[in-house]
């Protein structure tokens, strides 16, 4: 179940995007961590003991948010607007 | 004749927006590379579209503040060079590394202002790293920048006058705030009466937001002790202790931070000398009051080199580009140099009182568990520290980074590096300021292995 | 006042040759004082790429390296950790035919030293290295060498040493050394002399400045390699990876962060210190970008450099002074000590008991560079530091 909610911008225009293969819809002017946390309640497992991580700062600093996308690229979610199509993976560390 | 280059400054946010307009007035252009998408910094971040929502709902009170820098920076338009979601990720010896959007770009620059801000102070406790958990800046900035609530109940803990202005502007954006735990004792917010001679309009604010949350129903705990989260794969409650007693609630998300600490890192690779700040109980890059720092040239602005707020890194970042004007053998206006160093002053006093209000909880590193992890990134926890500093007879902050992995993560040690010096001082019993302070590394963030090497550009 | 501390051997750098020396001399039963000007195992032992490597050492390196790599598995029962050794294989790629054949001359050179190289072609090292890009025309695979964290192994060794007994002096530089009958006396820090009939000189970067104190200059410079490492990653690379003429070594930890190197940079305005560069570090990551594929999406998290002592023929100084009877050398590793410092210090414990090494290290000698007894020294590589690493090595302590 998802973290977030909205209180603006519910109307905004819908982005669709891929979250671990199941179908979601961000909203204009998201970041990749409010599309996800609208839809979910992580945003990637720790590497090392496997639990879930949702991000915490926000403001690029603490670097815990960084997914990858369909297309291997490695991106950090609260910096990182969304864009319609997208292919998010949270369940996969940094992998090759 | 060669021409010298132009002036860096990183970060526009209030600092570093306000150093821009100063050297813009006197005829420079500079180069200002930010990593957001638009000006403000954190504290007038501002949105990545239009919501609908008006400024004042967004920035309260400082609506006209954050306004009135956005219009200005904007009215630099041609007047400078401007990178936005750019990273500064090397700098020293006169050139930086920017990466912008997937190449390098080496930058020769003659002056250097950093304004590079801050982000939440936390202590570590159990259950933080827990989805639900954010810093009080990120529940903002999820509130303000992104139209969304972090839960729908939620606890506000730690300290600080953030604390109390974030419950409240959810509050007020009618989201149900369960409580509000403060770290300190209501007794220490006497302080704060000596603070209304300086700035009753904060202090004013301030106890504004604590008397409306009441009104409303928001329980406020002060003097809270053993604080944690609770859950498994979420934030299922929180968990405390006050005059003895055990406490709870349940709740889906909680916003944390105790504090502000400053991005001191490009200061570091700049070569800045270091010292220990009480106030901010942290190392903190030297700087005098016009924003010299201890190396020729390199100026620091902002909360990134000690935490005084919005109002002051406006001032900081104008005086900081009169210095290197001065410097320059450009003329500046002496007279205003001193108003701002005035005003600078006055702010540095107030923020005492605010420190002294929110006291810095001694006892943490004493009580946190062994199981607590302190490093997020690489999930060291305060037990492993405890056995690095036994086994390995360290009393180095730098030499536990060695052989705990402490600091090595992606954060760089943003986020536990305080932390562990504490613990490490409680260990083997130094001062906070004898055990030293991570030292910096490019690069500051994380960098794409791709990234397209370009040669010098002017930055022109 | 100044205390006064009696040893019967005193080791100048807690490196992990002065470390693994103290530790061995600790169990012969000898009293030790580990002197560090800073701290234990903090210079280039601490901060080396972590590769133990026997594969592409002087062959008068491999008696040495032999003795070291019998020691590597044993680690943990001899400083209680294990220091992340991975036994994993080292490969050596060669980039053209011309660099292949080098390796197959090695290969040739020292087939009697038991290092089992094996040669692999071309679609050989595609099918059993699939992460490896194209155009690599060949490697040479050391099965036996891997890899270690040299930040655990130095500071282990160090503090096995202590636990041992010896006396460890940190942040203690060692202002002076005076002669004392048959003996010397180090005056170490501010607050203590010691008293030893041996002085061991295993100071990296900086032993030739307490050889010169002897009369026995070595022509030794400083150099600066660089490092960057990547977030942790799902497995990619399975073996430690070097390349034939340099340029670039790479290797993937157990927890998944991948270390690449292969670049030197200059000094800081002291040149006790270095830092890395922008372009330094951008060059490493565009190579190992394309040399492994499965790398291209990682992030880069941290980089470093550390100081090193470098000899112009590439082989340590090891050994009893030319000059002066109680007094053994030990530094100038030259970017591959890590594998072998185990080795040496043990060999340095024989030389202290016995006067003699069961280890051939005559071509170690420091009388090797008498006839520059004369010459000046210049301390630093000028104008060469940001070039890249030429030698097929990787470096170490």
């Amino acid at each position: 179940m998802q973290l977030f909610h909205r209180i603006a911008r519910q109307d905004h225009a819908p982005v669709p995007f891929t979250l671990d293969g199941r179908s979601c819809v961000g909203r204009e002017g998201d970041t990749l961590l409010t599309a996800i946390l609208n839809a979910a309640s992580a945003v990637r497992v720790s590497e090392f003991s496997g639990n879930p991580r949702a991000g915490f700062c926000q403001m690029g600093a603490c670097q815990d948010c960084w997914v990858t996308l369909g297309t291997g690229e490695r991106v950090r979610a609260c910096t990182t607007p969304l864009v319609a199509g997208m292919e998010i993976l949270t369940g996969k560390g940094a992998a090759s | 004749m060669t021409v010298r280059p132009q002036p860096l400054i990183v970060g526009a946010g209030p600092a570093g927006v306000r150093a821009a307009g100063a050297l813009v007035a006197a005829g420079l252009r500079p180069l200002v590379v930010d990593e957001a998408p638009a000006c403000g910094g954190q504290i007038y971040r501002q949105r990545l579209v239009d919501d609908g929502r008006s400024t004042r709902s967004l920035y309260g009170s400082e609506a006209p503040k954050a306004e009135r820098l956005h219009r200005d920076f904007a009215a630099f338009e041609g007047r400078i060079d401007y990178w936005p979601q750019a990273l500064v990720w090397s700098l020293g010896d006169g050139e930086a590394h920017v990466a912008l959007a997937g190449r390098n770009r080496k930058v020769a620059y003659d002056g250097l202002i950093l304004a590079t801000g801050a982000s939440d102070r936390v202590l570590p406790v159990p259950g933080w790293t827990l989805p639900g958990v954010f810093t009080l800046g990120g529940a903002q900035i999820a509130l303000k920048s992104q139209g969304c609530a972090i839960g729908s109940r939620v606890v506000f803990a730690g300290a600080g006058p953030l604390l109390y202005l974030v419950a409240w502007q959810y509050m007020k954006a009618g989201v149900n705030v369960a409580a509000v735990l403060d770290a300190t004792p209501l007794m220490a917010k006497r302080h704060l009466l000596r603070g209304l001679a300086l700035e009753p309009a904060i202090i004013l604010r301030g106890m504004r937001f604590a008397a409306e949350l009441r009104l409303r129903g928001v329980a406020i705990h002060y003097a809270v002790e053993d604080f944690a989260i609770v859950g498994e794969t979420r934030v299922t409650g929180v968990r405390w202790r006050q005059g003895g007693h055990e406490r709870s609630l349940v709740c889906d998300s909680v916003g944390y931070g105790l504090a502000l600490r400053s991005e001191t890192q490009l200061a570091d690779l700049a070569g800045c000398r270091f010292t220990f700040n009480e106030r901010d109980r942290a190392m903190l890059p030297e700087r005098d009051i016009s924003g010299r720092s201890s190396v020729v040239g390199v100026y620091l602005a902002g909360d990134g080199a000690g935490i005084a707020g919005a109002d002051a890194a406006e001032l900081a970042g104008e005086r900081a580009a009169l210095a290197l004007l001065e410097d320059r053998g450009l003329p500046y206006p002496p007279v205003r140099a001193l108003d701002l160093e005035r005003k600078l002053t006055r702010i540095s006093r107030f923020r005492d009182v605010l420190e002294a209000a929110f006291p810095y909880p001694a006892h943490w590193a004493k009580r946190v568990a062994d199981d607590t992890l302190i490093c997020r990134c690489e999930e060291v926890t305060a037990g492993t520290l405890r056995q690095s500093v036994r086994d390995f007879a360290v009393d180095e902050i730098n030499r536990l980074k060695a052989v705990s992995r402490i600091g090595m993560g992606r954060c760089q040690g943003r986020f536990c590096g305080a932390s562990a010096a504490e613990i490490l001082a409680a260990e083997t019993g130094r001062g906070i300021d004898a055990v030293g302070r991570l030292r910096a590394q490019p690069p500051v963030k994380p960098l794409p292995m791709t990234l397209a090497d370009e040669k010098q550009e002017a930055a022109q | 006042m100044r205390g006064r501390l009696n040893v019967d051997v005193a080791i100048i750098g807690g490196g992990l040759v002065g470390s693994s020396a103290a530790l061995a001399l600790r169990a012969m039963g000898m009293s030790v004082a580990l002197i560090d000007s800073r701290y234990c195992g903090a210079q280039a032992s601490g901060v080396n790429y972590g590769g133990v490597r026997r594969q592409g050492r002087p062959p008068e390196q491999l008696p040495l390296a032999q003795r070291a790599h019998a020691i590597w598995p044993r680690l943990k029962e001899r400083i209680g950790i294990d220091g992340e050794y991975l036994c994993s294989g080292h490969l050596k790629l060669a980039a053209n035919e011309t660099d292949m054949a080098s390796l197959e001359a090695y290969a040739a050179k020292v087939s009697d030293y038991g290092l089992d190289l094996e040669l692999i072609g071309h679609n050989d090292l595609r099918r059993r290295f699939p992460f490896l890009g194209k155009n690599i025309v060949g490697a040479s695979f050391c099965p036996g060498d891997g890899h270690a964290n040299p930040r655990l192994v130095a500071s282990g060794f160090a503090a096995a040493a202590r636990r041992a007994g010896a006396h460890v002096l940190e942040n203690t530089p060692v202002r002076e050394i005076t002669r004392d009958g048959g003996g010397f006396v180090l005056e170490a820090g501010d607050v203590i002399d010691v008293y030893t009939p041996v002085v061991v000189n295993s100071a990296g970067a900086w032993g030739d400045e307490f050889a010169a104190l002897f009369g026995e200059p070595v022509p030794l410079t400083r150099i600066y390699p660089s490092m960057v490492v990547t977030e942790p990653l799902a497995p990619v690379l399975t073996v430690n990876i070097g390349m034939e003429g340099g340029g670039v070594y790479a290797r993937q930890v157990e927890r998944g962060n991948c270390i690449v190197g292969g670049e030197r940079v200059q000094p800081l305005a002291d040149p006790d210190f270095s830092r890395p560069r922008g372009e330094t570090a951008l060059t490493m990551m565009n190579r190992a970008a394309a040399l492994f594929p499965g790398l291209r999406h990682a992030h880069v998290i941290r980089s470093w450099s550390g100081t090193e002592g470098m000899i112009a023929d590439r082989n340590p100084v090891i050994g009893p002074s030319s000059t002066t009877p109680g007094l053994i050398h030990a530094f100038g590793f030259s970017g591959a000590g890590f594998q072998i410092a185990p080795g040496v210090g043990e060999v340095l414990a024989e030389l202290v008991r016995d006067g003699r090494s069961t280890t051939p290290i005559g071509a170690f000698s420091i009388s090797r560079f008498a006839a520059d007894a004369r010459q000046s020294i210049d301390r630093t590589i000028h104008g060469s530091g940001a070039e890249r690493e030429p030698e097929p090595q990787q470096r170490g302590v």
